[in-house]
Formats: structure tokens, C-alpha cells, sequence
């Protein structure tokens, strides 16, 4: 047998095989779609050891699979992580990731510009739970550390927030939380790990919506949850990790499996109870989407760039979102976190308000209308009477949202076709 | 992702998890929620033979306990170890005296001098790495559970 070399591939080579070794009983090359619920144990005793977590084992596919663990271990090696587990979507990446790590009297403090459905579940799902939660400006970190409490024991933010395309100062952020003792949680669905890397800013755990760009065809719906293995559990804030569980007979999770110990609680405990597993079948198809990733985002982010700019240089719009225009004025941010391109969602605002913007929909041809993004054919919403519709004026306007703003995703179609729908939209 | 510091280079780890039979655990606990015991249980089976050095039990994993690397007398090849670093000199000096062929400081146990000492003997030193997780990176299971084994390779894998 021969040592695997040490070597450090580059991030196309890696979107392609990480996490993706051939399978050994057969050598298929493509990952297999592992379709089973569940898996024979050799015997009694090793069927313990799984269970115990004494050794690496599949027992149930609520809990592990191997499709899924590929895809997995690729996003993790990606982001530059030292695990992830998947979920059925990215809202249930997100709450399993709460119900992790936050108790009762609990406090969070949020970016105010998030995608509607968070701001939701932080807002309704966390006050069930008694979680305090405030709102902060995510360009000012300075608001996040004076809305830190004694309970606070997370920051949440978006790379780049949707619609509104701010962009966080993630190194900033991210010392303010560690002087807090706390962990910054990014949601990094829209920059994707081949536009921005958090854990390279500090972040200590990443969230991703597979369904938008990683899976890249609108085709399945899915979510992770990636751990940067750096963070302290055991600081004295984090007794649901470091201290010994009654959900898992007496275990003592980042005591007995040192950097992984967030991500052993985060399945075996949360996925386990909380239930919501990604199918392998969706496993296999976000592994094909991100076999191209590098290569799409390429496109998306040139494509969107250009129309936003074209876009901007017209008399009937207002404003355009995108994080290249919206931050004219801070250059260096973006070209910080965001060198290969500021992503594919903006908002622009038409003159002419609600009215505007609904006729604007009726007339496109080649945009789809739907409630999704990062698919590799070009998408369009309405925001205010769809994804943020369950926000009140001040909300959306917090969230920079007015009654006449579009939402696009842009595709990877030909630039001159996109325009071109966009012009007879206008007429 | 593994910051490359000494005594924590790839080809020793594969090295000395390829070449080791007989595996010293230095602080075995008898406790089987102890990370000590997770990882000398994961070791047994995986068909490694596990000596428990430790003063305060009689028998750990069905193998008879000892007070001293020194008093075990049948060959070591590894020797793992769960201990404060402060008194990781002592057994890296006794590594080296009965021929231990590595020294294997889990995740914590940091000390350069401990290290250097078995280095200057020619002894393998993994260090701050722990030997389940890299046993089960590189010929086990750990990518059945999403870990980033930062294995990238188009080859089969060798079942062991």
C-alpha cells in the first residue's frame, strides 16, 4: 500500500473529487446513490460501537448516508472546514444549527438584511423557544458589539445579504464575536465557497442553502451546516456542547471529540431528534452541480455584473443593489471577500412603485418567475409580494426592499439575450 | 484545515499507522465515555494490540494494566499518549528506552521537549494529532460521517 501524497489541491480540482474517493467494493467512479434507509451490522457488538460513536458507522439514513456524506465532506473541504452534516434545506441547517447550540434566556444578535425566511424563523420559530434576538445594521460592526448581552451566544449574518447585497466585514465581526467568546455563524449561500471562504475570515460556523448555487440547476432542495473546528466550546458559554448530555447517555461531546465535538452533536443528537435528513437521491445531484461550480459562478457573476451595470445606467430605474454599485464607496470591502465577483442576486427598483414592478413581471419572456435563486437559468421576483411578504414597511425597508423592487437572479444564458428580454420588459 | 506544523506530517502518520501492531496507550481511562478509551477501543478493533499504561486500574479494554512503559516488557511499537503535557519528557524518555519505534501525543498533549526528545532518538512523533481520527482518515470510515478527511485521490481505497 502507498501513502496518499501531501499535497494541497487547488479548489477546481477539489469541487470535482473531494469527499468523491472511487467506491471501493465496485470502483464506480460517480458516486453511487447510496438509496437505502438503513444498513445490515456485521454483529451485535460492532452494531453497538456505532451507536455508542465508538466507531464510524452507518446506522440509519436520518442520521448518515454515504451519498450524502460525500457530498458532505465536499463542501466542507471547500470551505475549508473540518465536517459538515446535511439537512433536508438550508432552513433546517439553520434551525438544527440553533436548536444546537441555544437554550431557553438565550440571546442572538442578527444582520437586519436577511433573507425574509430567517428573519422569520429567528423572529417566531427562536421566541417560541424564549431566544431574545436584536437586529443590527451588518455594516456597522460596531452595533453588534454594543447589542451583545451576558446571554448573547451567536452573531448571524449573510456573505452577502439577499436581496439587499450588503456585505458583511466578516473579520471584523467575527473578532468582535470571539471577544464576546461567542461564534459568528455566516449563511454563505449567495458568494458560495469558490466567491468567499468565512472560516478564512474567522467565521467559526458556515450555512449554506445547497438548493441556490451549489446544486445550480433548481432541482433539488437542500441545505448544510460546515464547522470550522477552531472555535472553544468549552469556554464556559456552552454547556449544551461541553458538558455531559442526557440526550446521549452521558457523553461529553467537545471533551471527547475535540474539534469535531459541535459537529457530532449537530447529527447525532439534532439531525437524530429533529429528523430533517437530506435524501441521497438530492445528495447526487448537488455533487454533480458542484463538480461545475467554479466554472458557472465564472459566468454568473460576469453576467450579473453586466446587467446591473446596464441596468444602472438607465433613467427609469432607481437604484440598483448589486454589492459592485451599492458599494461604490467601500471598493476595498469587495475586493477583500469578494475578488472573483460580488454573486448573481441584485434588486433594482423601478420608478412607478408596486404597479411598476408587477407589469414589469408580466412582460419578461426569458426570466422565470419563481421563488428561488442561483440557478443556472436567469430567475425574477417581486420581493414584496412574495419571499418578504410576511415583513411589515419598516422591515422591508430595513431589509432594502421598497414596493417597486425586482429581484433577479441572474443565469448563464448569453448577456445580449438577458438584456433583451429586460428591454421589451420595460415597453 | 491542519495548520503544517511539526510533528504532524502526513507520510509519518500513514507510516506509523501502516507499520504498528502493539499500541501503548499511556492514561487508558477504564471510563468508556473518556476520549482515552474511545480511541484504545477504536484501536482493538481495528486489530492493533493495546497495552494500558496506567497506575490506578487492573485491567482496561480486557488487557492487564501497567504502572510504566518501562514495565511492560513486550515489545512497543507505539506509544499513545493521554497525559498532562508536563509529564510527557519522562515518557518520551522511556519511550525511547524500550525501544519504541514511535511517540503519538493526542489532541492537547503538546510538548516540544517531550518530542525532541524521541525525534533525537529516531523515533516517529506525531503530535496535537489523535490517532483515531487519522487511523480513520486515511484506511477507515471517517468520510461516512461528512468529515473533511482532505483525502483527494482517484485511487481505489485498500481495505485494511
Amino acid at each position: 500500500m502507498t501513502d496518499l501524497p501531501d499535497r494541497q489541491f487547488g479548489f477546481r480540482t477539489r469541487a470535482l473529487h473531494a469527499g468523491a474517493r472511487p467506491e471501493p467494493e465496485t470502483g464506480a467512479r460517480a458516486v453511487p446513490i447510496f438509496q437505502t434507509s438503513s444498513y445490515v451490522f456485521e454483529d451485535p457488538e460492532s452494531a453497538a460501537a456505532y451507536f455508542n460513536l465508538q466507531e464510524y458507522g452507518n446506522t440509519y439514513s436520518r442520521i448518515m448516508n454515504p451519498t450524502v456524506a460525500a457530498f458532505e465532506e465536499r463542501i466542507a473541504n471547500l470551505e475549508g472546514g473540518v465536517g459538515g452534516v446535511a439537512f433536508a434545506s438550508g432552513l433546517a441547517a439553520q434551525s438544527a444549527t440553533f436548536f444546537t447550540l441555544l437554550s431557553p434566556g438565550d440571546h442572538v444578535v442578527a444582520s437586519r438584511a436577511l433573507y425574509g425566511g430567517s428573519i422569520t424563523q429567528l423572529k417566531h420559530l427562536l421566541k417560541k423557544l424564549s431566544v431574545e434576538l436584536t437586529f443590527v445594521d451588518p455594516d456597522d460592526p460596531d452595533e453588534w458589539d454594543r447589542a451583545t448581552t451576558e446571554q448573547t451566544r451567536l452573531f448571524f449574518g449573510e456573505t452577502i445579504g439577499n436581496p439587499g447585497g450588503n456585505v458583511m466585514d466578516i473579520e471584523r465581526i467575527a473578532e468582535v464575536a470571539h471577544n464576546h467568546s461567542i461564534p459568528l455563524v455566516m449563511d454563505n449561500t449567495f458568494a458560495t465557497p469558490y466567491l468567499c471562504r468565512p472560516i478564512e475570515w474567522g467565521a467559526d460556523i458556515v450555512i449554506h442553502s445547497a438548493t441556490k448555487f451549489l446544486g445550480g440547476h433548481g432541482t433539488s432542495i437542500g441545505g448544510v451546516v460546515i464547522d470550522s473546528g477552531d472555535f472553544d466550546w468549552s469556554n464556559g458559554k456552552f454547556a449544551v456542547i461541553a458538558e455531559p448530555s442526557d440526550a446521549y447517555h452521558g457523553l461529553a461531546f467537545h471533551e471527547t471529540f475535540g474539534m469535531y465535538g459541535f459537529l457530532m452533536k449537530l447529527r447525532s443528537e439534532t439531525l437524530r431528534d429533529l429528523g430533517g435528513c437530506m435524501s441521497p437521491f438530492n445528495a447526487f445531484l448537488f455533487l454533480q452541480g458542484i463538480e461545475t461550480l467554479p466554472l458557472r459562478m465564472d459566468r454568473h457573476v460576469s453576467n450579473a455584473l453586466g446587467v446591473a451595470t446596464w441596468l444602472d445606467a438607465r433613467s427609469d430605474v432607481i437604484s440598483v443593489s448589486h454589492p459592485a454599485l451599492h458599494y461604490r464607496e467601500n471598493a476595498a470591502l469587495l475586493e477583500k471577500y469578494l475578488p472573483k465577483g460580488a454573486g448573481a442576486v441584485f434588486c433594482f427598483e423601478l420608478a412607478g412603485g408596486r404597479g411598476a414592478g408587477q407589469n414589469f413581471i408580466r412582460n419578461v419572456q426569458l426570466f422565470s418567475h419563481l421563488a428561488n435563486v442561483g440557478d443556472a437559468k436567469s430567475l425574477i421576483i417581486h420581493p414584496a409580494s412574495t419571499t418578504h411578504r410576511q415583513l411589515n414597511n419598516d422591515e422591508l425597508q430595513a431589509a432594502g426592499i421598497a414596493p417597486g423592487t425586482i429581484r433577479l437572479s441572474i443565469g448563464i444564458e448569453d448577456i445580449d439575450d438577458l438584456q433583451w428580454d429586460l428591454e421589451q420588459a420595460f415597453a | 484545515m491542519p495548520k503544517t506544523i511539526k510533528y504532524q506530517d502526513p507520510a509519518t502518520i500513514q507510516r506509523v499507522l501502516r507499520t504498528g501492531r502493539s499500541i501503548a496507550v499511556v492514561g487508558l481511562s477504564a471510563n468508556a465515555l473518556r476520549a482515552s478509551h474511545f480511541v484504545g477501543y477504536y484501536a482493538q478493533r481495528h486489530g492493533y494490540r493495546i497495552i494500558p499504561v496506567n497506575p490506578r486500574e487492573e485491567e482496561v479494554l480486557g488487557e492487564p494494566c501497567f504502572n510504566s512503559l518501562t514495565a511492560v516488557g513486550d515489545a512497543v511499537d507505539v506509544v499513545n499518549v493521554f497525559r498532562d503535557p508536563s509529564a510527557v519528557p519522562a515518557i518520551a524518555r522511556e519511550a525511547v528506552a524500550i525501544g519504541a519505534k514511535a511517540l503519538w501525543l493526542q489532541f492537547g498533549v503538546i510538548s516540544d521537549e517531550g518530542a525532541a526528545i524521541a525525534a533525537d532518538a529516531g523515533l516517529d512523533v506525531v503530535m496535537d494529532r489523535c490517532l483515531k481520527i487519522e487511523h480513520a482518515r486515511y484506511m477507515g470510515r471517517m468520510h461516512w460521517l461528512g468529515l473533511n478527511t482532505e483525502v483527494v485521490t482517484a485511487r481505489r481505497r485498500i481495505k485494511r
